[in-house]
């Protein structure tokens, strides 16, 4: 890999005396080695907690409690993840989650867009002030405690609609939408109009398929958000087992480790539904991975976007 | 470091050109927007208003909403004022006490506990913020040079990939990392092969390590993440400056520290500056997940000190008190951060 990565700067050097740069070819060498070595050690720091965490996951749950189990399972079992989908409240709570996902990327899409594409026409008088009053409230917040009592005062406490009515428009994807909006040509807005088409065709029809990379980056924030939030969960619908999530129920599990005394984590003891039992160090690093293999999963597919996305978001908000 | 200061000429003629006409372009923006007001087709009337009845539709209701969902909260900063109990029902029945709530929590009884949460939620911020940035500049100056596409793609990409996941998994994560070696607390167990202790430390049971694993889990979860941002700014450097210091015989870590960190100058000092408003903000999820009785002087921080005593323990008017001060010092400091920033940018595109 060093081999290549030093052979192309060189021949636009060739004029240089030869002695030097043979020097500098050395120096590259171990510059471009260490660099490489450096990279991939911190690859590995960022990957093994969770390949620790899967291979423990895949692993027999009373031999995982034994310990020393690094990036490859010692007594390979599918139990664990027999058990966790066999506990109704974790298979509950990715139901929910899943939906709870899906609701808000498509609320948030739709009414984040329509508000985005007014926002975004040149002509539209108020565009300005809204503009600000919806940029203000990224950084003014009434606080938590206000907020619960709002969502309590308007009755949604311990209902679906707490998880995605307060949040249908972000200020942050709102800019980040409108200004890809705005590099639309005029062209193409004006000659749909003089052919009669009207706003929200406009706004539908038109503007929408041509946002496509921004509504991807947009809904992949939006999911990620949703996915892994879990704090709506504990003040709006702790109330409801029904209405659990998967962050929260994986929450749980966390501070009752914790507060078990430091370390109980490999404790024994052990988790049973329908007769299977599995440790409680198996089930955290199970639910954990069900917990993360959604977001990991799309993420590849996405990624080139958001770069995009973020960038426009930063360099435009 | 000197380094730096010494090359300052050669930004100055070598990055202008590139920021000038964004900034030019942006005062014509402001005469136009002048001129706009002014021009009697831009005033408001009726007609306008009723010409644009589809724009508005679209954006008047998500408008309401918006006020709905983030300003009419604010009523519940009433209870602030009141000795609130969450059994008496709605606001309108509570005791109204004046500002007993305030004395309570900044001098009285919780005064010392409360000075000590505002201390660590900046603590671990400041930390959080230098250790954090110092690492994305070293990461993305270290990326830039990797010269194989391929590679660099799948480092970014493994890089960013931590910032997706949730703080209740990295949490989870971090507490299994930090533990006995027997538990896979795979940091002990590399410290003692490393001899650099002898015993397992328990890491999470000890206040004063407290700040530096908020920091490292940080930096662990957004590290790549972070990098975006200044890379971007370098991939925006003229290549011809590079082209000239070659030239001129400039090696590999000249051309670091005396093109690349220069010409990215502006964008750390306004990142730096758009993120210390965040100061008081940040740093909710780990001191409420990690944090426990044993580190609790440490740990607590002011959103974490509203969940648990002030929701949890049903003490709404204290929380909200302190709710109100995170909000007011926010504002304040992400306000005058922005104008800052904008000053300083200003007057470096200039």
């Amino acid at each position: 890999m060093s081999g290549t990565t030093v052979a192309k700067p060189l021949p636009r050097r060739a004029s240089r005396g030869g002695s030097r740069r043979r020097k500098r070819t050395v120096e590259q060498i171990i510059f471009t080695t260490l660099n490489t070595t450096f990279l991939l050690a911190l690859a590995a720091l960022m990957i093994y907690p969770l390949l620790n965490t899967l291979a423990i996951s895949l692993n027999d749950g009373n031999d995982a409690v034994r310990g020393g189990i690094g990036i490859w399972p010692r007594v390979f079992s599918l139990q664990n993840y027999h058990v966790v989908f066999n506990m109704t409240t974790i298979y509950q709570a990715f139901v929910m989650s899943v939906l709870k996902t899906v609701v808000v990327v498509a609320t948030n899409l739709f009414f984040t867009s329509m508000l985005a594409y007014a926002l975004s026409r040149k002509e539209f008088i108020f565009r300005r002030s809204i503009t600000l009053i919806f940029v203000l409230t990224m950084y003014f917040d009434a606080g938590l405690i206000p907020n619960y009592l709002l969502i309590r005062d308007l009755g949604m406490l311990n209902s679906f609609q707490a998880y995605w009515v307060p949040t249908i428009i972000s200020a942050f994807n709102l800019i980040v939408l409108r200004t890809y909006m705005k590099s639309i040509p005029d062209e193409i807005i004006e000659s749909a109009r003089t052919d009669g088409a009207g706003e929200f065709r406009m706004w539908w029809q038109i503007v929408m398929p041509l946002c496509k990379p921004a509504l991807a980056v947009v809904g992949l924030f939006v999911a990620v958000a949703s996915w892994n939030s879990w704090l709506d969960t504990l003040l709006y619908n702790s109330g409801d087992q029904a209405l659990s999530t998967l962050q929260y129920e994986l929450q749980k599990l966390l501070a009752s480790s914790m507060n078990a005394g430091m370390n109980s984590v490999a404790a024994t003891g052990s988790a049973q539904s329908g007769g299977q039992v599995t440790t409680p160090i198996a089930l955290r690093s199970t639910i954990t991975m069900v917990a993360a293999v959604p977001i990991l999963l799309v993420y590849p597919f996405l990624q080139k976007h958001f770069v995009s996305g973020l960038v426009i978001g930063s360099v435009k908000g | 470091m000197s380094d730096t200061t010494v090359s300052a000429p050669v930004t100055a003629s070598g990055a202008e050109p590139a920021p000038e006409p964004a900034s030019s372009s942006r005062a014509q923006q402001r005469k136009a927007r002048k001129n706009a007001s002014k021009d009697p087709k831009r005033k408001i009337t009726w007609d306008r208003v009723w010409a644009q009845r589809a724009l508005l539709a679209m954006a008047v209701p998500l408008l309401l909403y918006q006020i709905l969902f983030k300003y009419v909260p604010v009523y519940g900063w009433a209870i602030a004022f009141q000795r609130y109990k969450p059994g008496r029902g709605s606001i309108w029945n509570q005791q109204w006490v004046g500002l007993e709530n305030f004395h309570n929590l900044f001098t009285g009884v919780n005064g010392e506990r409360f000075r000590q949460v505002v201390v660590n939620t900046m603590g671990q911020s400041v930390l959080t913020l230098i250790v954090g940035t110092f690492g994305a500049i070293v990461l993305a100056l270290l990326l830039n040079e990797v010269k194989n596409l391929p590679f660099k793609r799948i480092m970014q990409n493994i890089t960013y990939m931590p910032h997706f996941l949730s703080w209740v998994i990295v949490a989870s994560l971090a507490s299994v990392a930090l533990s006995l070696p027997s538990s896979g607390g795979f940091i002990n167990q590399g410290l003692i092969s490393l001899h650099l202790v002898d015993e397992p430390v328990l890491f999470l049971t000890q206040p004063n390590y407290f700040w530096e694993i908020v920091a490292g889990t940080n930096l662990w979860k957004e590290l790549g993440w972070n990098t975006i941002l200044y890379l971007a700014a370098i991939t925006a450097i003229d290549p011809g400056l590079y082209e000239a210091a070659e030239v001129d015989g400039a090696g590999r870590y000249r051309k670091m520290f005396s093109i690349t960190l220069p010409s990215i100058r502006p964008t750390i000092v306004v990142l730096l500056i758009i993120n210390s408003g965040w100061i008081l903000s940040t740093n909710f999820e780990l001191p409420y997940f990690l944090g426990n009785g044993l580190v609790s002087e440490k740990s607590e921080t002011i959103d974490v000190f509203v969940l648990r005593y002030g929701y949890q323990l049903g003490n709404y008017s204290l929380a909200v008190v302190a709710g109100i001060f995170k909000t007011i010092v926010a504002v304040i400091l992400v306000g005058s951060a922005n104008l800052a920033a904008k000053r300083l940018n200003q007057e470096t595109l200039v």
